[in-house]
């Protein structure tokens, strides 16, 4: 089962869910956790894992070798990120505009393209808190690319029986949070009662409904706001899962860099109980 | 001599437009017999890249020299290394006919050599 926690809208409380329900699970299966907010990962913070593997995340860069090729510019054709340039005595290749996706070494009838590996980042891993298998990825400075990253993040995963992958996903709705979703069986979107919060939900709620993925509403910081955003909430076609209220105790407690079950232990149960809504959603069929 | 200036309309009275990637046209002169004609910039429309794929527009034309209110670093790289001529609006500049006759007069500065 991998479960991905998304929201739109930044700061809603994806890592205060996802490192919660983490934990809740631990006991009773193989869980991991992978942090794919590689621009600002912070779910380490919370679950304090003892990382133990370090290996360089990386994006391949075609390499032209001169003289194989003829300059018919059919690789700078097939680019759909202008990261290569026919600069009529050679081809010139941005590193920072590369996607890594290989078209053009495919496309190249001399084969004149050779891929070099570039890192652009680091993954990391190790056992966190209740045994969880800990991952995150982190995007150097500077590097623009954050996708790579994430794809190769999620490889180090192969999920058996019994096996619960937590994805905690970036904030927004652009192409890191569909890489993050892409594969997964559920989206637990977090959104809170604020114009911002519903406005970038129906972002999420677009991506969820392309990937034809599963998925249920989470609401944190219930209170807040206005009551109009209730009713827009009552609009949203899923199911809300979860309120997590507006409280000054959970407030501090996450400042303080604890989870909502060490804040408050009966949210261990409440995300147990969660999973198996979760479960039983999925036994149902697609509500999305 | 062929030069192009970016431009916010498609014709030498139109405004100049500061941006060589995402402005709307590339105008293209032949200075030798004041023919022009202008394109639809490829850049404009494109998510990341705009400015290669504004200059490879630029180095396909076998233009010698192209005037914008700045060049970004992917796209001077390759101007750059086609060894075609960068130049600079100035503030008195608005329209493209302006931007033409300060180039013939050597009025307007180097990219990158302020």
């Amino acid at each position: 089962m991998r479960i991905a926690i998304a929201s739109g809208k930044g700061g809603t409380g994806k890592t205060t869910i996802a490192t919660s329900l983490a934990l809740s699970l631990a006991s009773q299966y193989e869980t991991w956790y992978l942090d794919c907010d590689v621009e600002a990962p912070n779910g380490h913070l919370f679950l304090h894992p003892n990382f133990t593997d370090q290996v360089p995340a990386v994006i391949k860069i075609p390499q032209i070798q001169s003289d194989l090729c003829t300059l018919c510019g059919k690789c700078v054709d097939v680019c759909q990120f202008h990261a290569l340039a026919n600069i009529v005595k050679s081809i010139m290749v941005f590193p920072q505009l590369c996607h890594g996706c290989g078209s053009c070494t495919l496309n190249c009838p001399q084969q004149a393209i050779q891929e070099v590996d570039a890192p652009i980042g680091k993954l990391e891993s190790g056992i966190a808190m209740a045994g969880i298998h800990f991952q995150h990825g982190m995007l150097s400075i500077s590097e623009p690319m954050p996708t790579p990253v994430i794809r190769q993040l999620k490889r180090r995963v192969n999920p058996g029986k019994n096996v619960v992958v937590i994805l905690d996903s970036p904030p927004g709705a652009s192409c890191s949070v569909v890489e993050t979703l892409r594969g997964v069986d559920y989206v637990l979107l977090v959104t809170e009662p604020t114009p911002f919060g519903i406005h970038d939900l129906y972002q999420m709620l677009g991506i969820v409904h392309d990937m034809n993925i599963p998925a249920g509403m989470i609401i944190n910081r219930d209170g807040i706001g206005e009551k109009s955003m209730q009713s827009q909430f009552a609009e949203i076609p899923l199911p809300v899962l979860l309120r997590v209220p507006f409280d000054r105790k959970i407030a501090s407690g996450i400042a303080a860099g604890k989870t909502l079950i060490e804040i408050d232990p009966k949210y261990q149960q409440v995300f147990s109980n969660l999973y198996q809504q979760i479960v039983n959603q999925l036994k149902v069929g697609n509500i999305c | 001599m062929i030069i192009i200036i970016s431009a916010q309309e498609p014709n030498l009275e139109g405004a100049i437009n500061e941006r060589f990637g995402r402005c709307p046209f590339l105008i293209k002169i032949d200075t030798s017999n004041n023919q022009w004609e202008p394109f639809q910039n490829p850049g404009i429309s494109q998510s990341g890249g705009a400015g290669v794929a504004a200059a490879q527009f630029v180095i396909d034309q076998k233009v010698n020299a192209v005037i914008s209110g700045d060049f970004g670093p992917h796209a001077a790289n390759a101007l750059r290394a086609s060894a075609i001529e960068m130049r600079l609006f100035s503030d008195n500049i608005s329209t493209v006919q302006q931007a033409l006759d300060a180039y013939k007069q050597e009025s307007l500065l180097a990219f990158g050599q302020d």
